[in-house]
């Protein structure tokens, strides 16, 4: 009798747990974190607290809020042009074998190479630094978005390919109407990686330019940071990259999970 | 069936097939379908009887021999339908897209199509639905969209391939009968491959019995008893009889193979 209530209760419980018991941790970490310091008095260019974290926050947003205008546009312009060039190439390859044979082992190799090795190649070869920035966050996002939507396209019903060629279905109709939309979960899944990576490649190419002045990130601020044993900048430059990439991840998941709730197993809930 | 004509939709003449990898899965085939008729393709697994389906609706080509279509009917447009064995749907489409996509890929406006596509899901029991996603349906409505989809089109010819085979005895009973009527009220001829002695004799008015690989003709039976078929029919001598000669030309075509 009471069993379909106590499922309700649990799963209301489930609900509950999964947003505060994260929250216990955290708030547990820092506490913890505080009194290690405090108790110990370490000094704060050693390791500050985390109320002095924040605080360097509030104080030093004039310095960090335009850094990190800077590296949220890097980030977006390379996920952008990524996405283009994934997709783009995704379909190319998807119209014929040869120029996938051909390709991918080149996009391979960008993939496999470090971008903290290459990263200096292109700031000498490429005058402007915003653009040599951009090039490497690039390189880092492009290759999960070409090979999933590669791996999506070629992941269609061979029945419903079938079907199409049956209705004598254009190459057109047949990418627009049935490799697309089977390449949809995949290109999700993929731009979810690509989000978080295209934020590690513009922090990681800005710390290999060391760019300075007006236009520079957050890398190049917790780099300068450094330098002036500004500890508490350096966290609080630490703790707006990983919100941005928290919030980067949040983005693309719940873009994922409106795009595919109607039909994808991955965001259908499941009934028993 | 009063209403058989003696014009052929398609003919198959000493049609081969054999795979890239060597096999050989038709041999020698020959079959004449006749406009308005409903044949049955019967043979155990891997007698061929898909392969030549397939062949019939030209998702590839015969390795020898010619298939000929004296009614004009042509591939590549709408007057062939297809049921394939699973219900082959799109996931991300509504039934209602789902039923629509061959109109659509001849270019057809949603809106002019629309109430074809109603009508059709009218038709195979699926009124109400055309909101709906297949995840949401059963196993048996999911292939009443692909029925749907099949018939959308109004094709000379369906073509399906074990269709209910996966299906529970009770839907597959129903679906039958709903078959039996889809074909009575219209114009189109039925080619159905089965392995099911029962089923076929329940549905074809001629029954194409194949050996097992390479397939070939072994014997054919005209089903004469007379439509509307029902539940009383399932249980009828006449039935009954009509399975027994089906399942011994079965049981000699398999011999025929070993000796």
């Amino acid at each position: 009798m009471s069993a379909p209530r106590d499922r309700d209760r649990s799963a209301r419980i489930e609900r509950i747990a999964r947003v505060a018991l994260p929250a216990v941790i955290a708030i547990a970490t820092l506490v913890a974190w505080d009194l290690v310091v405090r108790i110990n008095q370490i000094p704060h260019y050693i390791l500050p607290g985390p109320l002095l974290v924040a605080q360097s926050l509030w104080t030093d947003w004039g310095t960090l809020q335009p850094a990190l205008l800077v590296t949220l546009r890097i980030t977006f312009l390379a996920l952008a042009v990524a996405v283009v060039g994934g997709v783009g190439l995704a379909i190319l390859f998807a119209q014929s074998k040869w120029i996938e044979i051909s390709f991918f082992p080149y996009a391979v190799i960008l993939q496999v190479t470090p971008i903290i090795a290459i990263a200096p190649l292109i700031l000498i070869y490429v005058d402007n630094t915003h653009i040599a920035l951009l090039i490497c966050a690039w390189i880092v996002a492009f290759f999960p978005i070409l090979s999933n939507t590669t791996l999506g396209l070629n992941s269609a019903d061979h029945n419903l390919v079938n079907l199409f060629q049956l209705y004598g279905a254009t190459r057109w109709q047949m990418l627009r109407y049935l490799r697309i939309p089977a390449a949809m979960p995949y290109f999700l899944g993929g731009l979810r990686i690509a989000g978080g990576l295209s934020l590690i490649g513009s922090v990681v190419a800005e710390f290999a330019a060391g760019t300075a002045g007006q236009g520079s990130g957050l890398a190049f601020r917790i780099l300068e940071a450094g330098y002036r044993l500004n500890i508490p900048r350096m966290f609080a430059a630490l703790v707006l990259i990983s919100a941005t990439g928290i919030v980067i991840f949040m983005f693309f998941t719940a873009l994922s999970h409106l795009a595919l709730r109607r039909w994808h197993e991955s965001a259908v809930k499941r009934e028993n | 069936m009063a209403t058989i004509s003696s014009r052929h939709l398609v003919r198959l003449r000493d049609v081969g097939k054999r795979f890239g990898s060597g096999v050989l899965a038709l041999d020698r085939f020959d079959l004449d379908v006749g406009e308005h008729e409903f044949v049955s393709l019967l043979g155990p697994s891997g007698c061929g009887k898909s392969t030549a389906l397939r062949l019939i609706a030209g998702l590839g080509d015969a390795t020898s021999g010619a298939i000929e279509w004296p009614g004009g009917a042509k591939h590549g447009t709408t007057d062939i339908g297809f049921v394939f064995q699973e219900p082959t749907l799109m996931p991300w489409a509504t039934v209602f897209d789902n039923a629509y996509l061959p109109l659509r890929l001849q270019g057809v406006p949603r809106v002019r199509a629309a109430e074809d596509v109603m009508a059709t899901l009218d038709r195979v029991g699926l009124g109400g639905f055309e909101r709906a996603y297949p995840r949401e349906l059963s196993g048996g409505m999911k292939m009443r969209v692909s029925i749907a989809r099949a018939l959308v089109t109004r094709p000379r010819l369906l073509l399906m391939d074990e269709p209910f085979a996966a299906l529970d005895e009770i839907t597959r009973f129903k679906l039958n009968n709903d078959l039996i009527e889809l074909w009575r009220g219209q114009s189109w001829t039925v080619v159905f491959v089965t392995h099911s002695v029962y089923e076929s004799v329940y549905l074809s008015n001629r029954i194409v019995v194949m050996t097992p690989r390479p397939g070939r003709v072994a014997a054919e039976h005209q089903i004469d008893a007379p439509y509307p078929r029902d539940e009383e029919f399932r249980v009828s001598s006449l039935y009954n009889d009509h399975c027994r000669l089906v399942s011994h030309s079965l049981a000699r075509a398999m011999q025929e193979i070993r000796a």
